[in-house]
């Protein structure tokens, strides 16, 4: 357990470096001049001159690498363009609210997908079981950018049962989290059904079936437990999914998130800021990769002996 | 039910293929042709869908629309296709320092979720239509080349492969000849649902302004647009949205019949 923990772990180092190499290079594949491009055309000589040594650009490019991975081990990701607060500072008071809604937008998913799941495989073919899959493929294919305007429209306008946007309450929650774990929910269906389906044929179901265990505790007990592994890794795939997801909903709702600071950035060419967004919810990406695949080797053992 | 899933799917692409390349003749108007009298107007026997804040009428803009998502779908699905096809076979077959290499370069863009790395190189590149359809290619390779690899893996220890080689066939007549035409199954597959994911991130981003930018009737800049105006005129988001829901469903329905069909697993 302990190399394949070690191995794991290592392993991050050069991703991390690559990730973060890959957010350094963005301000130089910027066609033209990027200071004139924040700036704007019409800026005075001095103040192109002021950002361009602030930003390092006036150095060898092998030195501003060097320089941003030092700053960045230390956690300095510059300063914000538009409001010249540090940049981390700007991430971290967005990043609990992106948080929020990625975790209830993940139970959500889960509270949906393993019972109908469930069902599903243990009515196979039956009107339930092909009613869930196609509402599931329905998930799968709807927008969340045109699902959070209909929420919007029917329950928020016409109902007026929840706020149309913002950060608040839990009643704020419900519909910014539903319309970013709808398509998860989704996956999360079929990738159960067919989890389950698979543990169901095997021999210590049937195993005990014979002993004469109520079916209800040889599914749950028995069946679920196994069939829950590949889902476990699914779930913790997809989290990344919910954070990138969530620059569109955190739009659609006006949720104050990190999602939203990078559109913001976006249009406002604070690269900087952009850099930091990228960056952040990228590693935030590679580190629930990581923390899946070691409740993985946790919880399935073969998983440590692979090579 | 998976047969006849797949079927409508495939009616439903067939439909959007039919629209598309006829546009100019089944769209009512000009999908350019402003009424500002009219904007905001709410469906009517002339406007069925209704018509936008320029009074443009939105079924024109739809039926157009089709051409886009169509266009960014099938240039995407085949830039990605070939790179992965060529990227993938080649560190499969070869294996050793040039697979090491590629499978590192793909870990790297895996570790960045699909749509943040698009939005980041619209960042840079500013938004335009054919910058997404970049970001989209350089982004969907990967799927396609550790498909390809992990099938060319497999595939090379077989016999007729190790036969070929044998007789003295070259790496590229054996790849192309004997391995490519025995791995397709899974990457027909895979870019079946290749291109329900680009037409639902081109919409996405046209949707957050970085992609197709106005007078283009994109589904996702229309639904950008008519966001707006939720509260007023709701029809300017409700048929967009739907558009793209259903030709998204059709391929993820002929996607799922066609796995099932050519018996792929591994296309998960």
């Amino acid at each position: 357990m302990i190399p394949y923990i070690i191995r794991r772990l290592l392993w991050v180092i050069p991703v991390i470096l690559g990730v973060s190499s890959l957010v350094f290079f963005f301000i130089h594949l910027i066609p033209g001049d990027p200071v004139e491009l924040m700036l704007g055309e019409s800026a005075e000589p001095a103040d192109k001159a002021a950002l361009r040594e602030e930003l390092g650009l006036n150095k060898p490019i092998l030195q501003q690498y060097t320089q941003f991975l030092w700053r960045l081990a230390q956690g300095n990701l510059g300063r914000s363009l538009h409001t010249h607060k540090p940049v981390l500072q700007s991430i971290l008071a967005r990043y609990p609210a992106t948080l929020e809604l990625t975790f209830a937008a993940l139970c959500i998913a889960v509270i949906i997908a393993i019972p109908v799941g469930v069902m599903a495989a243990t009515r196979q073919y039956s009107w339930l079981d092909n009613g869930s899959m196609f509402l599931a493929l329905l998930g799968v294919s709807m927008p969340n950018f045109w699902l959070g305007p209909m929420f919007i429209i029917l329950f928020s306008i016409n109902l007026g049962w929840f706020p149309v946007s913002g950060r608040g309450g839990w009643n704020h929650l419900i519909l910014p989290a539903i319309t970013l774990g709808m398509a998860m929910a989704a996956i999360l269906t079929r990738m159960t059904r067919s989890s389950v389906l698979e543990v169901i044929h095997e021999d210590y179901i049937r195993t005990a079936r014979a002993k004469g265990l109520r079916e209800s505790v040889v599914i749950f007990k028995h069946a679920l437990r196994n069939a829950l592994i590949p889902v476990i890794t699914l779930i913790g795939l997809q989290f990344g999914a919910l954070l990138s997801g969530a620059v569109i909903t955190e739009t659609i709702f006006a949720w104050p998130g990190i999602g939203r600071l990078t559109i913001e950035a976006i249009n406002k060419r604070d690269y900087p800021l952009v850099q930091g967004c990228v960056l952040v919810i990228a590693l935030s990406y590679v580190l629930v990769n990581l923390f899946t695949d070691l409740i993985y080797s946790l919880v399935d053992p073969r998983i440590r002996y692979e090579k | 039910m998976k047969n006849r899933l797949a079927r409508i799917g495939l009616f439903i692409i067939s439909l959007l293929v039919f629209t598309a390349i006829f546009a100019p003749f089944l769209a009512p108007y000009d999908p350019t042709d402003q009424k500002m009298e009219e904007g905001l107007n709410p469906p009517s026997p002339e406007h069925p869908f209704g018509q936008d804040r320029l009074g443009r009428d939105i079924l024109s803009r739809i039926i157009y629309g089709s051409r886009i998502s169509l266009g960014v779908g099938i240039v995407t699905v085949g830039v990605s296709l070939t790179f992965g096809l060529l990227i993938g076979s080649v560190a499969g077959y070869y294996g050793g320092l040039v697979d090491q290499l590629f499978m590192r370069i793909i870990d790297i863009l895996q570790a960045f979720p699909g749509i943040l790395l698009a939005i980041s190189i619209i960042a840079i590149l500013g938004p335009s239509l054919n910058h997404v359809i970049l970001a989209l290619c350089l982004i969907g390779w990967v799927g396609y080349a550790r498909i390809v690899r992990g099938q060319v893996l497999f595939l090379r220890e077989y016999e007729y492969v190790v036969a070929a080689k044998a007789l003295g066939a070259g790496a590229s007549r054996i790849i192309l000849h004997h391995i490519v035409p025995n791995l397709l199954a899974p990457v027909i597959v895979q870019a079946t649902f290749g291109m329900a994911g680009a037409i639902l991130a081109e919409a996405g981003l046209s949707f957050l302004g970085l992609g197709a930018q106005p007078p283009t009737p994109s589904w996702g800049s229309m639904l950008n647009e008519g966001r707006q105006f939720l509260l007023v005129a709701p029809h300017l988001t409700t048929f967009p949205g739907l558009a793209i829901m259903i030709v998204v469903l059709g391929f993820n329905f002929l996607g799922d019949g066609l796995r099932d069909m050519l018996d792929v697993k591994s296309a998960d």
